[in-house]
């Protein structure tokens, strides 16, 4: 057997070699890839591994630990589910964007240190773009190069931090780095922008719904989750992220209630998730960690199958939006039965998958007597359950009977959508499977309680009733056609208004200089010019022949000579001795 | 849910005997948790979660409490035509 290579390079030398390859090879060997990928991951020691020494620093591309692992199982998976999901796509930018993509979150996962983990990173922007662009739209390629925009400075202000940091302690080793300088503070930044923080979130409802049906599933597991990697493993135990997180479970919630795309309300629920796993690495304790990561790992598979049924959706009808769509289970059943059960994963049904993580942080949060935070946990699992538990598949497949009659999405979605949702399943029914693979050993955590069943049960089923009632009462919001704003309205009329004040403030400029210079300074320099020897001439002789007597219509006629003599160049000898000493005296003086 | 899809043949739940068997598990499964609530042990942790019915009612209300203020606050702020940033 040949030796380990780094994780991220099967992935991203597969995906050069995919090009070459033709028909149902390609199938084949699109599928075999993260396949191999595991068999490698599973075959390297614990420890850091493949470490390189360059220019006196240390590259790392392989530290193996249980945080590290656990992420690299639960990215082969969704590597393997989506690219099988995406196996009709014919266009093969796609492909390899998508596997250099997965290699790249393997690579940041698998860094040792900061360096080649900035690497990675910046590959992982790159690619998550080239999957938006692929769309082929012009709001994709809009909100793409947004995208790209936001995501450089991220990286920027994270690069800023290394070096920085660098500095500082002399090492680029990446482990727990805390919150104590400028250095943490520029480093935590740039995770945080892709960890989609308020205010800094905008970037991802913003692009993630204007890529393919394909390309959103991968776009929905890798950026974000990376990004929480590296809170945990930088950032475990900074207060700060432990309201960071909360904010980012409730705010999205509200929005997600009124977006029409939804693909959005999918985007919106994402950063909604990601709250709980930003809570849970700021609350910091063994279990609110564990609780973070098992997040992770469930979430990253019912995300990417509710993405899946939308994109499935999105797929066959070329529809997205609530308004029009409606009644599919008629025609798209397991579509529809998939997404009920990533739904129900994703609010917390009991014997899901959703139900035995989401506790463990909610818990983790009691335990530290965090009671506001408990609170706003708890809304934002109801939030969860209005926009993604119930909204999603109620406006997509059920509600109004829309008359559209698609076919069942194609076969291969339908086995990734089918091998997502058993996982969701298996998940909720055996969570000591996961449990025994989280960072810390799993103690006094019992999902299945009595107790916890039976009001998780009420929590969601009465929230379910709400809905009902309102709907029924027609007192539930419309979906109707248009958009919301949301922070990015910042940068895109702030980016306009930026264009309007430099298109005002420098042509104005340009068009004031062209009348002054152009218009009217040369000529009236011109003019000067042309009467300088006669004013100048003027100027010396008026006192001299005034103060010898001469007054009015003598003086007159002296000037009006001397001008005419000038003009004509017959002045006598004297005068014109008398003006050039004069322009050289002052020219002396000038200079 | 309830409408008929007219022309062609009729789905599940275009059948009214089918949504009325869905209706009447899902309030039953609701009584259910309610009376279910007074003969398990509850683990509590906070003072609220021993008052009867606790996750029910705050589940309810939280609900209708979110829906309410995105239609009525936050719609009117942030809402825009299609086309708005073009």
């Amino acid at each position: 057997m040949i030796d380990a290579v780094p994780p991220a390079l099967v992935f991203i030398v597969g995906a050069l070699v995919v090009p070459l390859i033709k028909g149902k090879w390609k199938s084949a060997f699109l599928l075999l890839l993260p396949v191999i990928g595991f068999i490698n991951l599973i075959n390297i020691p614990e420890g850091a591994n493949f470490v390189v020494s360059a220019f006196g620093l240390k590259f790392i591309f392989g530290r193996i630990d249980r945080l590290s692992l656990l992420f690299g199982y639960i990215y082969h998976i969704i590597a393997f589910v989506a690219l099988l999901y995406s196996l009709h796509v014919k266009d093969d930018i796609q492909h390899v964007a998508g596997l250099i993509y997965s290699g790249s979150a393997l690579g940041v996962v698998f860094a040792g240190d900061l360096l080649s983990l900035f690497v990675f990173w910046e590959m992982l922007s790159v690619c998550s773009a080239i999957l938006i662009w692929s769309r082929r739209t012009t709001a994709a390629t809009l909100a793409g190069y947004r995208y790209v925009l936001v995501h450089a400075a991220g990286g920027l202000c994270l690069l800023t931090g290394i070096v920085l940091y660098l500095k500082e302690t002399g090492s680029l080793e990446f482990g727990h780095i805390g919150l104590h300088s400028t250095a943490s503070l520029l480093i935590m930044l740039g995770f945080g922008i892709n960890a989609a923080w308020p205010v800094l979130h905008a970037w991802l409802p913003d692009a993630y719904p204007e890529s393919t049906p394909t390309g959103t599933v991968f776009l929905s597991v890798y950026t974000t989750k990376t990004a929480v990697y590296t809170l945990a493993r930088g950032f475990a135990g900074t207060e700060i992220l432990i309201w960071i997180g909360a904010t980012m479970t409730v705010f999205p919630v509200f929005f997600a209630v009124i977006e029409n795309n939804l693909r959005r309300v999918l985007s919106y629920s994402l950063i909604n998730q990601v709250g709980y796993m930003v809570c849970g690495v700021g609350i910091g304790t063994q279990l609110a960690i564990n609780g973070a990561v098992s997040h992770v790992f469930a979430h990253c598979v019912y995300k990417a199958l509710l993405f899946m049924s939308m994109g499935a959706v999105l797929h066959r009808t070329g529809k997205i939006n609530c308004t029009a769509l409606g009644g599919l289970y008629r025609t798209m059943p397991v579509t529809a039965i998939c997404c009920i059960i990533a739904a129900a994963s994703i609010s917390g049904f009991p014997f899901l998958s959703g139900f035995v993580t989401k506790s463990m942080t909610i818990q983790a949060a009691v335990e530290n007597h965090l009671v506001i935070i408990w609170f706003l946990l708890m809304v934002a699992s109801i939030g969860v359950l209005e926009h993604a538990g119930i909204k999603v598949p109620y406006f997509a497949f059920f509600g109004h009977d829309s008359g559209l009659r698609p076919k069942e999405a194609p076969l291969n979605m339908c086995f990734a959508m089918c091998i997502s949702a058993i996982l969701c399943i298996a998940i909720g029914l055996f969570p000591n499977c996961l449990y025994k693979l989280l960072p810390y050993p799993v103690v006094d955590f019992v999902p299945y309680s009595a107790s916890h069943v039976v009001g998780m049960g009420q929590l969601l089923l009465f929230s379910a009733l709400a809905f009902v009632l309102l709907l029924a009462a027609g007192v539930y919001p419309p979906e109707r056609r248009g958009i919301n704003i949301d922070a990015d309205w910042f940068y895109r009329k702030g980016g306009r208004l930026f264009y309007y004040i430099m298109d005002k403030v420098m042509n104005g400029t340009n068009r004031a200089s062209e009348k002054i210079f152009v218009g009217g300074l040369a000529g009236y320099l011109g003019r000067i010019s042309k009467d300088a020897p006669a004013r100048a001439a003027l100027l010396a002789l008026v006192p001299v022949w005034v103060t010898g007597g001469a007054t009015g219509e003598r003086l007159s006629l002296k000037k009006a000579s001397l001008r005419k003599a000038l003009q004509t160049g017959t002045s006598p000898v004297g005068i014109s001795a008398a003006v050039a000493t004069i322009f050289l005296v002052v020219v002396f003086l000038v200079m | 849910m309830k409408e008929k899809a007219g022309e062609e043949k009729k789905y599940f739940f275009d059948k009214p005997r089918n949504v009325k068997i869905a209706f009447a598990s899902f309030f039953s499964v609701l009584a259910a948790l309610l009376i279910a609530e007074f003969f398990i042990h509850k683990h509590v942790h906070l003072s609220w979660e021993e008052w009867p019915e606790f996750y029910a009612v705050f589940g309810f209300v939280t609900f209708v409490l979110i829906v309410f203020a995105a239609k009525h606050i936050l719609r009117p702020l942030v809402g825009r035509r299609e086309g708005y940033y073009d």
